[in-house]
């Protein structure tokens, strides 16, 4: 486990050198994704300019929301990259070499290509979290750091596991590639205001297929210490976190059986 | 007991036929139609620590196949497959930590990184220890003559450069299996020279055992003790150069320079095969009429420069034998 996370630092340095060496390109990709999310601030605080509140959530409050899913979400691309472009490895042959090597797959491609450009997302996801802390006026008590905590930990998890499928998939088809970037973004998108908002199915899918609302609403209204118009409890909001490792545990089972696949077939 | 011991191995992949047409593709979306095809169909073979084996067949034959399941990345079907004593799909990482595979064709090298640092990151990769990382480095920068580059980023290598370099990258953690994929491909000739010296030398001191596919019958005749030819799935021929010649074909060949233009030759025991400028090619057959006797009666008729016999080129046996494959296959 320590040579592994040596290792993973050791793939962190060759990434980053790597992409210093094109210093210009990736100054402007910083810059293009910085621009991007601040465009997307933009239009949260024009809807709460105009209409003050979003069903009784304040704009701090959805900062909230809307700050923890884009960290938790920065982190997971920036360290799950490999898996993105699983399906770019596998049509060139370079998972080959991947299983030629006596490491995990899982710790070969977390290293594949640590994308240094998506800490533009983290930074402005650290922004407005720091805004949202400060405007809500919360004791940060060790009860809320700890819910906050787990939040984040399951929130990776559980993108981290919407990454393994989404690979996974690549070793019997890329067709369904489509659906599954629509997961992952829909997932960001949705996550980024209070569930209670949406219709009760569509909360209904993201809590119990893909439980997204486990990691992000019920943790962060236990945060704001505000009753939940949906009904969930202190005990729930604490535990629902776990949701999103457990999802992730059952994406990496879903990924040993694509390797098996992928070494049955050599395709 | 052999160090890699291979029986009855078979291997089949399902490829999905497609129907012609526009009706035929709506049909394949919903009742695929597949075609079973038979890359290895029941091989065997065992080698012994230490033995640099050509592995040849034309292409589709099922070399990659071979090697895939040796290296563990393809599960046959069914048959034993053994390296070390280890079945390399079930124990993977075990298994390729003593394992070096090289392709011609693709790095294992970091694009944009100086070649130095994809040697430290492997180094971590195969948990090698520093102090024996750097003795294995050392030897094969002397060895390949890497020394000038390996500040160079990857990328700015010339193909022969890069070779050499992927060759280091394999040995770096001193495997006792070496796979070669084509080494010598697209390699210019003085490229191709190192790389079979260095393949050779390392055999020859390390004992690593090497196992070499390739086109480029010149690396196969350089190199190899013991060739094995595969076509249709199936070892046609295990053994060596000589014994693959003789099996094929006994014909030699009988090469003239005529002392004066125009002038050509003919014999009733010999077949002319290839006749430019003073230059003639016969092929004959040994047991039917010696060498002695043909060269008496040629140069009895002609004005002869220079003359000698020899066998004919390995390519040419090799695409014999090819070739028969194809006819057997169509009749």
């Amino acid at each position: 486990m320590l040579n592994a996370m040596r290792l993973y630092g050791k793939y962190v340095g060759v990434s980053i050198r790597g992409q210093m060496q094109y210093r210009a390109s990736y100054l402007l990709q910083l810059v293009n994704h910085l621009v991007l999310t601040a465009t997307e601030i933009l239009a949260i605080w024009a809807l709460f300019a105009r209409f003050g509140s979003l069903r009784g959530w304040s704009l701090a409050e959805v900062a909230l929301f809307y700050g923890l899913v884009n960290l938790v979400f920065s982190i997971t691309e920036t360290s799950m990259r490999g898996f993105d472009i699983c399906e770019r490895l596998v049509k060139a042959g370079d998972f080959d070499r991947i299983l030629l090597r006596p490491r995990t797959t899982v710790l070969q491609l977390m290293g594949y290509e640590v994308r240094l450009t998506r800490l533009g997302r983290t930074l402005q996801a650290v922004m407005v979290l720091t805004w949202a802390i400060t405007s809500l006026n919360l004791a940060w008590t060790i009860d809320r750091i700890g819910l906050f905590l787990a939040a984040v930990i399951g929130g990776v998890c559980l993108f981290n596991g919407i990454f393994l499928l989404q690979a996974t998939m690549t070793f019997w088809t890329i067709e369904t590639l489509e659906l599954m970037s629509i997961i992952t973004n829909g997932s960001v998108e949705t996550a980024q205001v209070p569930m209670a908002i949406y219709q009760p199915w569509f909360r209904r899918f993201f809590t119990y297929v893909v439980p997204l609302g486990c990691v992000s609403y019920f943790p962060v209204v236990g945060v704001l210490g505000r009753p939940d118009p949906l009904g969930s409890t202190p005990l729930f909001q604490w535990l629902s976190p776990l949701a999103g490792v457990i999802f992730m545990l059952l994406a990496l089972q879903a990924w040993r059986v694509g390797v098996r696949h992928y070494t049955s077939t050599g395709s | 007991m052999s160090l890699i011991v291979v029986e009855n191995l078979v291997k089949t992949f399902k490829v999905a036929q497609r129907q012609p047409g526009l009706w035929g593709a709506v049909r394949g979306l919903i009742h695929r139609q597949h075609r079973t095809v038979h890359a290895l169909d029941g091989i065997s073979f065992a080698i012994e620590p230490g033995e640099l084996v050509g592995y040849i067949g034309p292409n589709g034959a099922g070399k990659s196949t071979t090697v895939k399941i040796l290296s563990g990345i393809l599960v046959p079907n069914s048959g034993v497959c053994t390296v070390n004593g280890r079945v390399p799909w079930k124990h993977r990482i075990a298994h390729v930590q003593r394992l070096g595979v090289v392709f011609g064709q693709r790095t294992q090298l970091w694009w944009d990184l100086p070649v130095i640092e994809s040697f430290d990151l492997l180094a971590a990769i195969y948990r090698v220890p520093p102090a024996d990382y750097r003795r294995n480095r050392a030897e094969m920068v002397d060895l390949l003559d890497l020394a000038p580059l390996l500040d160079t980023p990857v990328r700015q290598l010339s193909l022969g450069q890069r070779m050499r370099c992927d060759l280091a990258a394999a040995l770096l953690h001193r495997p006792d299996v070496l796979f070669l994929d084509e080494p010598t491909i697209g390699l210019d000739a003085v490229s191709k020279l190192a790389v079979r010296r260095f393949i050779k030398e390392l055999n020859r001191r390390q004992g690593v055992t090497v196992i070499l596919t390739t086109h480029d019958m010149d690396d196969i005749e350089a190199l190899c003790s013991r060739v094995m030819v595969i076509g249709q799935g199936k070892i046609l021929s295990d053994g060596s150069l000589e014994a693959l010649r003789r099996s094929v074909t006994s014909e030699r060949w009988l090469i003239v320079d005529l002392a004066n233009d125009g002038d050509g030759v003919s014999d009733p025991d010999a077949l002319v095969i290839e006749h430019t400028g003073r230059r003639v090619e016969l092929s004959f057959d040994p047991q039917h009429i010696s060498p002695a006797e043909l060269i008496a009666r040629v140069t009895a008729k002609h004005a002869i420069r220079d003359l000698f016999v020899q066998n004919p080129p390995i390519e040419k046996i090799i695409a014999r034998l090819y070739g028969r494959l194809e006819s057997s296959n169509q009749s």
